[in-house]
Order: structure tokens, then C-alpha cells, then sequence
């Protein structure tokens, strides 16, 4: 699959690494533990997208996944205190259903694997290596496929985006303004004169709701 | 890549590296004259003539000294977090360019990739800084270390926000993502100049990414004791505080490239060959200068008041200005 020695290399370090850790990520009894390997996990597979040439995909990988999302997870995380929380056991009482299912989704991988010697024209994508050389990049390609060919579906997805943050803007709104009730000292003040200290009593009231 | 290719590529790596194992001292000595000057006292002045080797008896103190931890904390994350701290600080410097390039048997380019999505690159490695205080915040099992972690993930995701809009007007004007391409496109004119505002931006954000005074909420001294760090010691404290020293220069190094020129200025007579890397580090000392002066001179924000600004004022100004950037782009093509 690889070009010289050193992509090989880099490959099999970025995919043994990704998949130990994702392996760590399941088995971990900690939530932060698992958050923190799911980190890694996500650097690892940027990795393999700088091997296959797509440095943007990479990048972005890192600032949105890494950087954005999972920073959240760790966030409302932190605010648990976890060494309150009882050990659950590792293993899901559905395991029994798992492991059959697992071994014939891999069996099912190594058909397909052993049965398709080639990748064919046919089945490349709008994008091969040769047309994303041709567009300047894999950056250029992207804005070309995003801003040219899929510019109406592109727009749809945002304006649903921005839906669903306003939404969740709005539910997370109404449970504040519900437990502000509890706290009469923090509804009351105004935004104009907002004190530290107002934040300092919010807090409880999230690390509650958390519980 | 052939041998002499590998051989480059490791001393560029080496040389970018020793600038901070090096170059942080006579750093962390020049704020503390400058603090001291500033605030009417001496500052270091015992150690050496004065004061010089102070940084060294402090590293020094520091390497010989208890590493403690604390007894109820996550000490696998505990142990990782300074290393998180440093790693992206030191990452992010490989699509730095410090100057053009030169002439030495082949064709040397003084930066260590130039990657077509540079400054993306850049923008990626600074929102992993925040694992590093996230970790130790947590993992210390300690009020203060948490409150500082707290504060300091909302305020770097949110200031984040706005050095990307800053960034994003940059790329406009310059048409490309690459560093080395944005450097170039200033060739004529300095991106301060149509794009004040978004320098400015970028140098609020810089102030705050960098949990600098008077954005320091996170370690806030009177109040938080030293926050997410204050149950380090010894050489784990130590790292994070070169991990400051090197997301400062690291700020200061994109300021110059994206809003200054760069290595770009007028060439000097003698030192032709050095004459990117001088206007380089010049560019980025003005800006070292700058930060100690802020924290000489600004008191603390409150918190409410920093994140007011930051969505309030600064992140709609950034949208306005962004907006008319690519109005203008627009207009000239």
C-alpha cells in the first residue's frame, strides 16, 4: 500500500497506535481516561490522512475533533466528580450478542478484502489523486466540491446546523431559568451589574444537574 | 529524501528546539528587569553580574527539587499533562518561517515545512494546548486547579473563536493557507495596514490564548493561588512555564508573519544573508516586549468582563471585519 520505507513505517506506528487506543478508550473505567484516548485516537487517524495526502482533512480533524469536541466532552466531564462515581464493570451485559456479531463483521472484511484485488476506475470517486494534483490540492479540491458542485446542500447542512445550536441554545435556557428559581440571589441580579460571584453560585447548580 | 536532505531537515528541527532550551533564559531575565524596572524596583541583580545568571540558579533549583505529587490525584494524567503543555507549544513551530530562502550548496528554506495548510496547522496545535491545563486541572484533585481549568478551557475556546476570524481575513487578502505563500503576499504591503482591525484581534486573542495578564483568570495569583498548576513542582511546574515562554514567542512569531511582513524589511548592508532572520526576530522581540509590558501595566479582567468581551464585542466586530474583507477581495478581482 505504501509508496517507500518511510511512509510504511509511519503507517503501521499511526494505525497500531490508533486502534491500542481506541482498545483503551472502550476498556477504561474512567471517563476522562477514555476521553483522553479518544484524543489520541483522533491525532493518530489525522495522521494516516497526511499519509493519503489530505493535509486539510488532517488539520481539521485535529482543530474541530480534537480540539472543539472533545475539549466539550472533557469540560462536562471535569464538572462530575468522579471519584464519586461507582466502578462499573467493564464488560456490557450485551456482550453475548457483541462478540458474535464482531467476528462476523470481520470475517465480512476479510471477504471483501480478499475478494476485490483491485480498486477500480469505476469506484475511485469524483476525486482521484490525479484530479485533486490538477485543482492544486487537496484544499483546492475540497473548496471546489463544497462550493461549486454541492453548494446547495452545503448551505442546507449550515442553516441545519444553526438550527440545532439555537435549539439546544433554547432547552439548556429553560433548564437555567428553572433551577435560578432555587438560587433567588443569582436570578435577581441583573446583567448589568453581573459579580463574579454570581458565577461562583451557578456552579453548584451545574455540578447538580450533572449528577 | 536523500541523506543530505535528512541531515537538513534534523538540524533545522535541532536549532528551532535550542532556541527555546536557550533562548527562554536570557527571556525569562529580560522580563523580570523590565517588570522591575517598571514597577521601580531592581529585580534579579544578586546572581552573576547583575542578576544575569539568575535564570540559571533557578533552573537549576528547579531540577534538584522534590517532585511532589499529590496523593489523591489521577497520576497517569497528572504526569502526562506538563508534557501535553509543551508538546503543541513546540509542534506549532514547524511552519514558522524565519526567513527566505538561502543559497548553501542547495536551496535552504529557513522554516521546517511549509505545509499548504500552515496557518490551519497552527490554529489546530493552539486548541490542543487546552488538554494540557484541562489535565492537570483535573487530574490534581485540587479546588483551585479546577477552577483554573474551568476558566481557562472556556476561555481559550472562546478567544479561539476570534483568532480564527482574524486569521480568516488574513487568508482572504493572501489567497493561500500557507505561511511561506502569506509572507510572500506582502511583499507590497503589510497586512496591518488593510487589516488593523484584525491584527488588533489577533492581538487580544494572542493575550488570552496565551493566559497572559491581564487575561491571566486561569492562574489569577490572588485569588486561585497559581491555578491548573499549583500542585506541580519541580521540573514539571517547569514545563509549564516554558511551554508559556514558548506559546508567546510562538504568538508573537504568526503576529510578525501575518500581520508584519514576516522576514520582509530593508535589506542590511554587511549581513545580507542574515537580514530575513534579523527583521524576523526583531519583529517577534517587539512583540515579546509588548506582553511584558501588558502584564506590567494592565490589571486582571474579571471573568464575566473577559468573556462579555470576547462574544459581545470582539467576535461580532471580527464577523463585520471579515465581511468586509471579502467584500473588498471581491471588489479588486
Amino acid at each position: 500500500m505504501a509508496d517507500n520505507l518511510e511512509t510504511t513505517v509511519a503507517f503501521w506506528y499511526l494505525a497500531i497506535a490508533a486502534v491500542g487506543a481506541g482498545g483503551l478508550m472502550l476498556v477504561a473505567r474512567n471517563p476522562v481516561h477514555s476521553a483522553i484516548s479518544l484524543v489520541i485516537v483522533i491525532f493518530h487517524v489525522a495522521g494516516l490522512f497526511v499519509i493519503l495526502g489530505a493535509g486539510f482533512l488532517a488539520v481539521a480533524q485535529i482543530a474541530i475533533y480534537a480540539g472543539a469536541i472533545v475539549v466539550l466532552f472533557l469540560f462536562t466531564l471535569m464538572m462530575l466528580d468522579m471519584r464519586r462515581l461507582p466502578e462499573e464493570r467493564v464488560t456490557h451485559r450485551q456482550i453475548w450478542l457483541g462478540i458474535p456479531l464482531g467476528i462476523l463483521l470481520a470475517i465480512e472484511g476479510v471477504v471483501v478484502s480478499v475478494g476485490t484485488p483491485e480498486i477500480s476506475e469505476s469506484i475511485k470517486g469524483t476525486f482521484p489523486p490525479a484530479t485533486v494534483s490538477e485543482l492544486g490540492g487537496s484544499t483546492q479540491a475540497l473548496a471546489v466540491a463544497l462550493f461549486n458542485d454541492f453548494t446547495l446542500p452545503f448551505l442546507g447542512a449550515s442553516v441545519l446546523l444553526t438550527a440545532a445550536t439555537i435549539g439546544a441554545i433554547v432547552l439548556a435556557r429553560r433548564v437555567e431559568a428553572h433551577e435560578q428559581a432555587d438560587f433567588p440571589q443569582a436570578a435577581s441580579g441583573s446583567p448589568a451589574n453581573e459579580t463574579a460571584a454570581e458565577a461562583d453560585t451557578a456552579e453548584p447548580a451545574l455540578e447538580e444537574s450533572a449528577r | 529524501m536523500d541523506f543530505w536532505a535528512w541531515l537538513i531537515l534534523i538540524t533545522k528541527v535541532l536549532a528551532v528546539f535550542l532556541l527555546f532550551a536557550i533562548g527562554a533564559m536570557p527571556l525569562v531575565l529580560l522580563e523580570r528587569w523590565i517588570l522591575g524596572r517598571m514597577q521601580s524596583r531592581y529585580g534579579p541583580h544578586r546572581v552573576g553580574w547583575r542578576g544575569t545568571l539568575q535564570t540559571a540558579a533557578d533552573g537549576l533549583k528547579l531540577g534538584i527539587k522534590e517532585d511532589m505529587i499529590p496523593g489523591e490525584s489521577d497520576k497517569g494524567v497528572y504526569w502526562f499533562a506538563p508534557v501535553m503543555m509543551v508538546m503543541p507549544a513546540l509542534a506549532a513551530w514547524a511552519i514558522v518561517p524565519f526567513g527566505p530562502e538561502v543559497e548553501m550548496g542547495r536551496t535552504i528554506g529557513l522554516w521546517i515545512a511549509d505545509l499548504n495548510v500552515g496557518i490551519l496547522y497552527f490554529l489546530a496545535m493552539g486548541s490542543l494546548g487546552v488538554y494540557g491545563v484541562v489535565m492537570s486541572g483535573w487530574s490534581s484533585n485540587s479546588k483551585y486547579a479546577h477552577l483554573g481549568a474551568l476558566r481557562s478551557s472556556a476561555q481559550v475556546i472562546s478567544y479561539e473563536l476570534v483568532m480564527g476570524l482574524a486569521v480568516l481575513a488574513v487568508i482572504i487578502y493572501a489567497g493561500s493557507l500557507s505561511l511561506i505563500d502569506i509572507v510572500n503576499a506582502q511583499a507590497g504591503l503589510w497586512f496591518i495596514v488593510p487589516q488593523l482591525i484584525g491584527f488588533l484581534l489577533f492581538v487580544f486573542a494572542a493575550v488570552a490564548e496565551t493566559n497572559r495578564a491581564p487575561f491571566d483568570l486561569p492562574e489569577a495569583e490572588s485569588e486561585l493561588v497559581a491555578g491548573f498548576h499549583v500542585e506541580y513542582s519541580g521540573m514539571r511546574w517547569a514545563f509549564f512555564f516554558m511551554a508559556e515562554y514558548a506559546n508567546m514567542l510562538l504568538m508573537s512569531a504568526i503576529v510578525a508573519t501575518l500581520f508584519l511582513g514576516g522576514w520582509r524589511g530593508w535589506t542590511i548592508p554587511g549581513l545580507e544573508a542574515l537580514t530575513g532572520v534579523i527583521w524576523f526576530l526583531l519583529k517577534c522581540g517587539v512583540f515579546m516586549f509588548g506582553f511584558f509590558l501588558l502584564r506590567a501595566t494592565q490589571p486582571r479582567f474579571r471573568y464575566d468582563q473577559l468573556m462579555n468581551f470576547c462574544w459581545k464585542i470582539l467576535i461580532p466586530i471580527g464577523v463585520v471585519n471579515l465581511l468586509i474583507a471579502a467584500g473588498l477581495r471581491m471588489a479588486w478581482s
